[in-house]
């Protein structure tokens, strides 16, 4: 390599902007220059600081003396799984393993885009291990379902390129419906694996698995209807605008009371009863689907003509030049939009205690209807809001991650 | 390949425009268009802004519908088939004046997609292709850039080599130096003149005279959806028979 001659031209070298070109501040300096500037920002930094030490005080004081934990600690399994029978959790665990096994093979295939989130992801049953509330048995499983997510990258990094994302993507589809079924169970009671029905399932596991299956399954559909909204068939776009707006125009509460109890009064009585959490998932699909729809629409009138007329001159297919040329384009931009919809979604699943399932915060308040549990409902309320709170923030976080690695070559100031 | 058993190379036309039209609403924006393109031929067709000229090229691959008349590209003719539209468009690459390059696929995938989706070529081979063609146009270090990443000469020889990977029988040129900055438009004209030379079918939007006097064959002058006047560069530049030829020439030459 040679010497950069001309320091200046020479790319490697950073210029630093003037206002932090030699400039260490220390911390006395930082403070001084962000905290103190003025009087004024001493009596407000003042004021935040007693602000934030009282309140900090007193809710440490609650956390640490007050609160009685002991009914979390009780009611960790009941919290975690519902009525779910003690003898057939390991079919929970089970499905996790298989987790662990989709999500190590989605890292694999995706490692380019995920760059340094891998590790981070892949930690998270380690991460869960470690905290206090986990028992013996459920530290020994989380470290099974690390093992598999490393078995999992390592046999994809077996596979060619890029049959990868093909792989992960038929596993992930297929991944809900095995789930379902070996949660549900197919054989009688002496089988190996009994039918546990779903009205049994509850606690964090159902509103994972409603948040889930209405995540994974009103995108695609939300797609569908954003693209017949905007066909040239009168008819097919009709169809579409009605059931956007329909179904916009109804809050999800009634339509989880129409799926759960009307539905099944359409029904004919030769059929066998659909199983009330499938009614309830269908219900939450379909609600997302019709706000997934006009944000998918959102994102499909941001792209220029010049896109369409590109694709279609290379000799692209209407369907190819969706799916390989715009779709991808429209997606991105509506990512924060998407997520947003998706953790209202998640929030949203604690609804399904109106219709009688028992998610999250129905076990809560079934919990604190227990008389032993009297005027425990601070502790109940809390930690469930920190789980809802975790999960949605995680979400989040994760948005924000796939905007930045997703982000490249999106500027269209260099071509428009 | 099989079809230039139809159409001796020298002696057919390889597109045929028979009386265009085309309305925008109740805007007349064709108003009867006629041209014979011989193969190797290169057209340039320019006027002033609204005449028609861009609407006109846009019917030749059918991104602008024409409502009468008659097109036939590469023993083709366009209707509503949808298969039909397709062949043609595999036949004839476009540059538009935006570039219109895909801005999520770097310049690589921008080249190679087309191919690999639309004639169902190997990856391996789309990408030797595309390498050959981004060394043809100049810029084989930018492969694995993204688009906003590079200049706008450089995003149009980009686009040009993106047309060019599918093999493409006819290009159409829309005014592809109206978006560069000065110093960029020479790079880009470069390209298109060793295409030009290479003997590809071309029809060029362009007010870029020094590139019409050096490669075109013939030109047209259109104005108000109308062809008003058309010829050899010399007729034209030299000898225009028609007062309002004479008139736009003077003022685009006149800088």
């Amino acid at each position: 390599m040679a010497l950069p001659t001309a320091p200046v031209t020479d790319p490697q070298t950073k210029v630093l902007p003037p206002d932090r070109e030699g400039k260490t501040a220390t911390a006395a300096q930082w403070i001084k220059e962000n905290l103190f500037r003025s009087l004024f920002d001493s009596v407000l930094t003042i004021i935040a600081v007693l602000f934030l030490f009282f309140a900090l005080r007193l809710a440490l004081d609650w956390v640490f003396n007050l609160a009685q934990w002991d009914v979390i600690t009780e009611n960790i399994n009941i919290l975690m799984k519902g009525s779910y029978p003690g003898e057939q959790v390991w079919r929970i665990w089970l499905g996790l393993y298989l987790l662990g096994a989709i999500v190590g093979i989605n890292l694999r295939a995706w490692n380019r885009e995920l760059k340094r989130s891998t590790v981070a992801i892949a930690a998270i049953p380690l991460i869960l291990a470690l905290l206090p509330l986990a028992s013996e048995s459920a530290r020994l499983n989380l470290i099974i379902i690390q093992g598999t997510i490393a078995a999992a990258y390592l046999l994809t990094s077996i596979v060619a390129d890029q049959r990868r994302r093909q792989i992960a993507s038929i596993t992930s589809i297929l991944y809900i419906p095995a789930l379902i079924v070996l949660l549900e169970g197919f054989t009688d009671e002496n089988g190996i694996m009994p039918l546990v029905k779903s009205d049994l399932w509850g606690g964090l596991l159902l509103s994972v698995l409603l948040a889930a299956v209405g995540i994974i399954f009103s995108l695609p559909l939300g797609i569908i209807l954003a693209l017949g909204r905007r066909s040239k068939q009168p008819a097919i776009s009709a169809l579409c605008i009605t059931y956007i707006e329909v179904v916009r125009g109804v809050p999800l509460i009634s339509i989880l009371f129409m799926g759960n109890i009307m539905l099944q009064l359409f029904m004919p009585q030769s059929l066998p009863p659909i199983d009330r959490v499938i009614r309830v998932m269908v219900a939450i699909t379909l609600f997302t689907a019709a706000y997934m729809a006009e944000i998918v629409r959102g994102g499909l009138q941001a792209i220029p003509k010049g896109q369409y007329d590109a694709a279609y001159a290379l000799g692209y297919s209407s369907l190819k030049s969706m799916r390989i040329i715009i779709l991808p384009q429209a997606l991105r931009i509506v990512i924060p939009v998407i997520v947003s919809q998706f953790i209202g979604l998640l929030l949203d699943t604690t609804l399904v205690a109106l219709v009688g399932l028992f998610d999250l915060l129905g076990i809560g308040q079934a919990i604190l209807s227990n008389p032993n549990w009297l005027g425990r409902s601070q502790e109940v309320y809390v930690f469930i809001g920190l789980i809802y709170w975790i999960l949605a923030t995680g979400m989040a976080f994760a948005s924000q991650r796939l905007e930045k690695t997703l982000g490249v070559g999106r500027n269209y100031d260099g071509a428009q | 390949m099989e079809r230039n058993s139809t159409s001796a190379p020298t002696e057919a036309p390889i597109i045929i425009c028979r009386d265009v039209q085309k309305w925008f609403g109740s805007f007349h924006a064709l108003k009867g268009i006629s041209m014979e393109v011989m193969p190797q031929e290169v057209i340039v067709i320019f006027g002033p802004s609204g005449s028609g000229k861009s609407t006109f090229i846009r019917t030749i691959n059918r991104l602008e519908e024409h409502q009468s008349g008659l097109i036939i590209v590469d023993g083709i003719e366009l209707t509503h088939d949808v298969r039909n539209i397709e062949r043609v468009r595999m036949e004839t690459g476009m540059v538009f004046q935006q570039f219109n390059l895909f801005p999520h696929l770097t310049v690589m995938q921008n080249i190679t997609y087309a191919p690999i989706y639309n004639r169902k070529w190997h990856k391996r081979e789309a990408e030797k292709t595309a390498m050959e063609l981004l060394e043809r146009v100049g810029i084989p270090e930018q492969a694995d850039k993204y688009p906003a990443q590079l200049s706008g000469g450089q995003q149009q020889r980009v686009a040009i080599a993106r047309a060019l990977a599918m093999q493409p029988k006819i290009m159409l040129f829309d005014e592809p130096t109206s978006a560069l900055d000065p110093e960029m438009i020479k790079e880009v004209l470069d390209v298109m003149i060793e295409l030009a030379q290479s003997g590809m079918t071309m029809i060029v939007i362009t007010h870029e005279m020094g590139f019409a006097r050096a490669v075109a064959d013939r030109l047209f002058f259109f104005d108000e959806g109308l062809v008003v006047e058309s010829g050899t560069p010399d007729e034209l530049f030299n000898a225009p028979k028609e007062e309002r030829t004479k008139q736009f020439l003077a003022q685009i030459l006149s800088h």
